[in-house]
């Protein structure tokens, strides 16, 4: 044999030695609103080192998730912020019918760096802060539950000129970290790894739940990885980091 | 005009507004700047001009993010916002007026120090022969001669301003009147799957920009006729 066809032999044999660990590793791109970034990334993970699989995360709002993948974005799992665009991708047929499900009921948050503020009801009513922040209500659900809380406490008139407003959630975390907004309404499981502070859980009956679902998209159909990193999400291990994030978890509809 | 809700109209006057406010404020530093670009023998000169020209290459959410920080309540912001009484200059249209000039300078001082550049040593000499202070020469004769690149800054001044998107989505807020832009605007339609105003809007931005160049691209031929220093 010629030593150039010799390693091309040696190659061929360590690649089909390479095989067996990654024989059935795929890759899928998954959509995932902003709230649950933190807790995607670890999922990736544990379904990376479970499966092998390999799942890369495209974050953003959902509405701008849901209006990319109106425009054949090459999302395969669209785990979005709320019920009604995973309805209406499967509705509009770019979601397959069944794979619907709720995967988290998010949980929102008051919180604010200062430790004094104490970030309760009655902070929203003290006159001592000038921004109030909060995401986009009409691309992400956290936006709009916090309005329909500061409605349920009758402040929403009141404190509308204090408002400003993040594209979404992640941007509006980054105005109170960055110390340019006093205060904000976030994603509990954005607070998950962060202490100090003060921090006010919003009663359920101030808001209406936040439900999370997750759809399979048309273009992940034939991807194993796809179903399987949906499957993940259901099993106990995705629902435990799911839980570990703050994350209540719901029945499957 | 057309069924644009009211908010839109908002929008667009805020971001006349802006720009306009932008363009006067790099015309009044910017010409002083571009002066002594041209005419400064310093050694760091070029390492100034530098500066002045990173937005041109850096994306916006860069300048956002630094934006965020120095304008909020423990960089140098806070304490200019308390001459406004304010904790932050984020989330301000102060704040945004700040963030438009430091974004728009290269695009209103380069065209300037170009035309100071080309105009040479000579008429300025002609003038001092002459007697004319340098004060004097400058006004009668430097400015009327850089008069073209004092337009192309302005209009090109105005109009990147107006197609700002980067840095007021990081610094903005979003809020109606004071910070929601045209572009944050579109954004915003474009979200929501709102097609036909973001269609509106997104076109009547191409028109201008297309009527921009255009224009500047005729005023520089006509400017540039031969016979004209």
């Amino acid at each position: 044999m010629k030593p150039k066809n010799l390693l091309l032999a040696w190659l061929g044999l360590f690649l089909v030695a390479a095989i067996p660990a990654q024989v059935l590793a795929a890759q899928t791109n998954v959509a995932v609103a902003a709230n649950f970034t933190e807790a995607a990334k670890e999922i990736a993970g544990a379904f990376k080192a479970k499966t092998g699989h390999e799942a890369s995360l495209s974050f953003g709002s959902s509405g701008q998730l849901y209006t990319q993948i109106t425009q054949e974005a090459p999302f395969e799992v669209f785990l979005s912020a709320d019920e009604a665009r995973p309805k209406k991708a499967i509705e509009d047929g770019y979601a397959l019918p069944d794979s619907r499900f709720t995967y988290a009921i998010g949980k929102l948050v008051l919180w604010s760096k200062n430790p004094a503020l104490s970030a309760g009801p009655e902070a929203l009513k003290a006159p001592s802060f000038e921004k109030l922040a909060y995401c986009n209500p009409l691309g992400a659900p956290y936006g709009a539950a916090a309005i329909e809380t500061l409605k349920s406490l009758k402040l929403y008139e009141k404190l509308q000129p204090k408002l400003v407003q993040g594209e979404n959630i992640s941007q509006a975390f980054q105005f109170v970290d960055s110390g340019n907004a006093e205060m904000g309404f976030v994603a509990l499981s954005q607070l998950a790894k962060v202490s100090g502070g003060s921090r006010w859980v919003v009663p359920q009956d101030l808001y209406t739940p936040i439900r999370q679902d997750a759809v399979l998209l048309k273009k992940g159909a034939a991807n194993q990885a796809a179903v399987a990193f949906l499957a993940f999400l259901k099993s106990p291990d995705g629902v435990a980091i799911v839980k570990k994030y703050g994350y209540g978890v719901g029945d499957k509809n | 005009m057309t069924s644009l809700p009211p908010e839109t109209w908002t929008a667009i006057s805020l971001t006349i507004e802006l720009a306009a406010l932008t363009t006067l404020i790099l015309l009044v530093v910017g010409t002083p700047l571009a002066w002594w670009l041209a005419r400064s023998r310093a050694w760091w000169k070029e390492a100034a001009a530098t500066v002045i020209a990173l937005p041109l290459v850096l994306p916006p959410t860069v300048l956002g993010f630094y934006l965020l920080v120095a304008l909020g309540p423990d960089g140098p912001g806070g304490w200019i916002a308390r001459a406004w009484n304010l904790r932050t200059l984020a989330f301000t249209f102060q704040g945004l007026v700040i963030g438009s000039v430091v974004y728009s300078t290269p695009f209103v001082v380069q065209p300037i120090r170009n035309a100071f550049e080309a105009m040479g040593d000579r008429p300025l000499e002609a003038a001092a022969t002459l007697r004319a202070s340098p004060w004097r020469a400058f006004w009668t004769v430097a400015v009327p001669l850089a008069l073209p690149g004092f337009l192309t800054g302005a209009v090109l001044g105005f109009a990147h301003t107006v197609g700002e998107f980067g840095i007021v989505l990081m610094i903005g807020g979003n809020i109606p009147g004071k910070t929601k832009v045209l572009s944050v605007a579109v954004y915003d339609y474009v979200e929501t799957m709102q097609w036909r105003e973001a269609n509106i809007l997104a076109g009547a931005m191409a028109a201008f920009a297309f009527l921009v160049i255009l224009t500047m691209t005729l005023l520089e031929k006509r400017f540039s006729r031969p016979g004209r220093a």
